[in-house]
């Protein structure tokens, strides 16, 4: 099966591992990850004002791109799942946006929402199964006691996202027993890390990260997992009491699957 | 409402397109922000003076740095009001001024360590920047 694949910026520099884990497991899996030619950075941020059109045009630039070979597009990094899902939802139901987008694109079809956007770990749920996924583990991660950690930008606003429950996620915890681990839940898996404001507010992330480590230490786990670089970038760096390993969960995906 | 307060208050719900009218005060989106120590004001209060056209009080508040996105008070608002939309539009309404950008590419080097993602500061810019 092939799909169109939005890597995104960091993945091409701080968080190369989310990527190439991500990549080598695929295959494993018996999907292709065709990367979207001359794609641009989605902007991180998914921009709220209405009255927006610049900021929204590289991720339709990139849904209009899968459009034209027919394939669902295929996100990793939460941040730019969160933006391009988004984008697209806005061209599907919102007029004003997307006649405003249309008549600045000049495509020679306008385009109106009608690529698929699937994060990995969807793509692992909805297209692979987990129960697939269990037969193809070569080394599961027995014993790992491994706490999920969701964030925010993949389940909410889960009316748009259509992700999971985003007050009491499952994708997570079955991809972890998926690999042979034992899913850990603890209270602050789907609450913030703080996000862009360890730049302006370093403070207030150490609050945030000290307490979603500390909610997972009590809960005993051993490590967390996470589909965004911005996360692991805070939970790593910016919990300044207790710490945890965090991992890309693609990184333990591969290492399950033997390509690590 | 005076007509620049009147304005103001139009440019705010036009760029958020939020029905400020929905809310019912019962305060969850505030119960539900992790960053509600920070704010001065807090985004059930933040809906109700955008509703009485206080927006040159809500463009000085804290409150509009310190909004994680984090979309916590969209998910549990009970009527969809959505107050993170309002603390974008007011935000939007300081830094799409000239001269008012609260982050600046000067401003980067002394932030940057090594494990820093790009995601951090194109996030930052987007929305502390113009």
């Amino acid at each position: 099966m092939i799909f169109s694949y939005y890597p995104g910026c960091t993945l091409k520099t701080k968080a190369k591992e989310l990527d190439e884990y991500a990549r080598k497991s695929a295959k494993v899996l018996g999907i292709t990850l065709e990367e979207l030619p001359d794609w641009q950075c989605c902007g991180a941020v998914y921009p709220l004002a209405q009255d927006e059109i610049a900021t929204r045009l590289s991720s339709v630039r990139a849904l209009v791109s899968a459009k034209d070979v027919d394939r669902d597009l295929v996100t990793l990094c939460s941040a730019c799942h969160h933006v391009i899902k988004r984008v697209n939802h806005d061209m599907e139901t919102n007029e004003d946006i997307r006649t405003k987008v249309n008549n600045y694109l000049e495509l020679d079809e306008d385009y109106r929402g009608e690529t698929n956007v699937v994060h990995y770990l969807e793509l692992l749920r909805d297209v692979i199964g987990f129960d697939e996924l269990r037969k193809k583990v070569i080394n599961p991660l027995k014993g790992k006691k491994i706490g999920a950690y969701y964030g925010c930008l993949l389940l909410r606003p889960s009316k748009t996202m259509e992700f999971d429950n985003p007050e009491n996620p499952t994708i997570m915890e079955d991809f972890i027993r998926a690999i042979g681990g034992d899913p850990v839940i603890y209270p602050y898996r789907n609450e913030c890390c703080g996000g862009y404001i360890a730049l302006n507010k370093k403070e207030l992330t150490q609050e945030r990260c000290n307490s979603i480590v500390a909610s997972a230490i009590e809960k005993d786990a051993d490590m967390l997992i996470t589909a965004c670089p911005l996360c692991m970038y805070n939970l790593d760096i910016n919990s300044t009491e207790q710490k945890l390993p965090v991992y890309y969960f693609t990184e333990l995906l591969a290492e399950a699957l033997g390509v690590k | 409402m005076y007509t620049a307060e009147r304005e103001m208050t139009e440019n705010v719900l036009r760029i958020s397109n939020v029905n400020t009218r929905k809310c019912m005060k019962c305060g969850k989106c505030s119960g539900a922000c992790p960053a509600f120590d920070k704010m001065d004001i807090h985004p059930h209060q933040f809906v109700s003076m955008v509703e009485k056209g206080d927006i040159e009080g809500l463009m000085n508040s804290k409150t509009l740095w310190s909004c994680l996105s984090c979309f916590a008070c969209v998910e549990r608002c009970p009527r969809n009001v959505e107050p993170a939309k309002l603390i974008e539009a007011v935000r939007l309404s300081v830094i799409r001024k000239q001269g008012e950008n609260r982050l600046k590419a000067d401003d980067i080097p002394v932030l940057l360590d090594d494990e820093l993602p790009q995601q951090a500061i194109v996030s930052a810019f987007r929305k502390f920047s113009k």
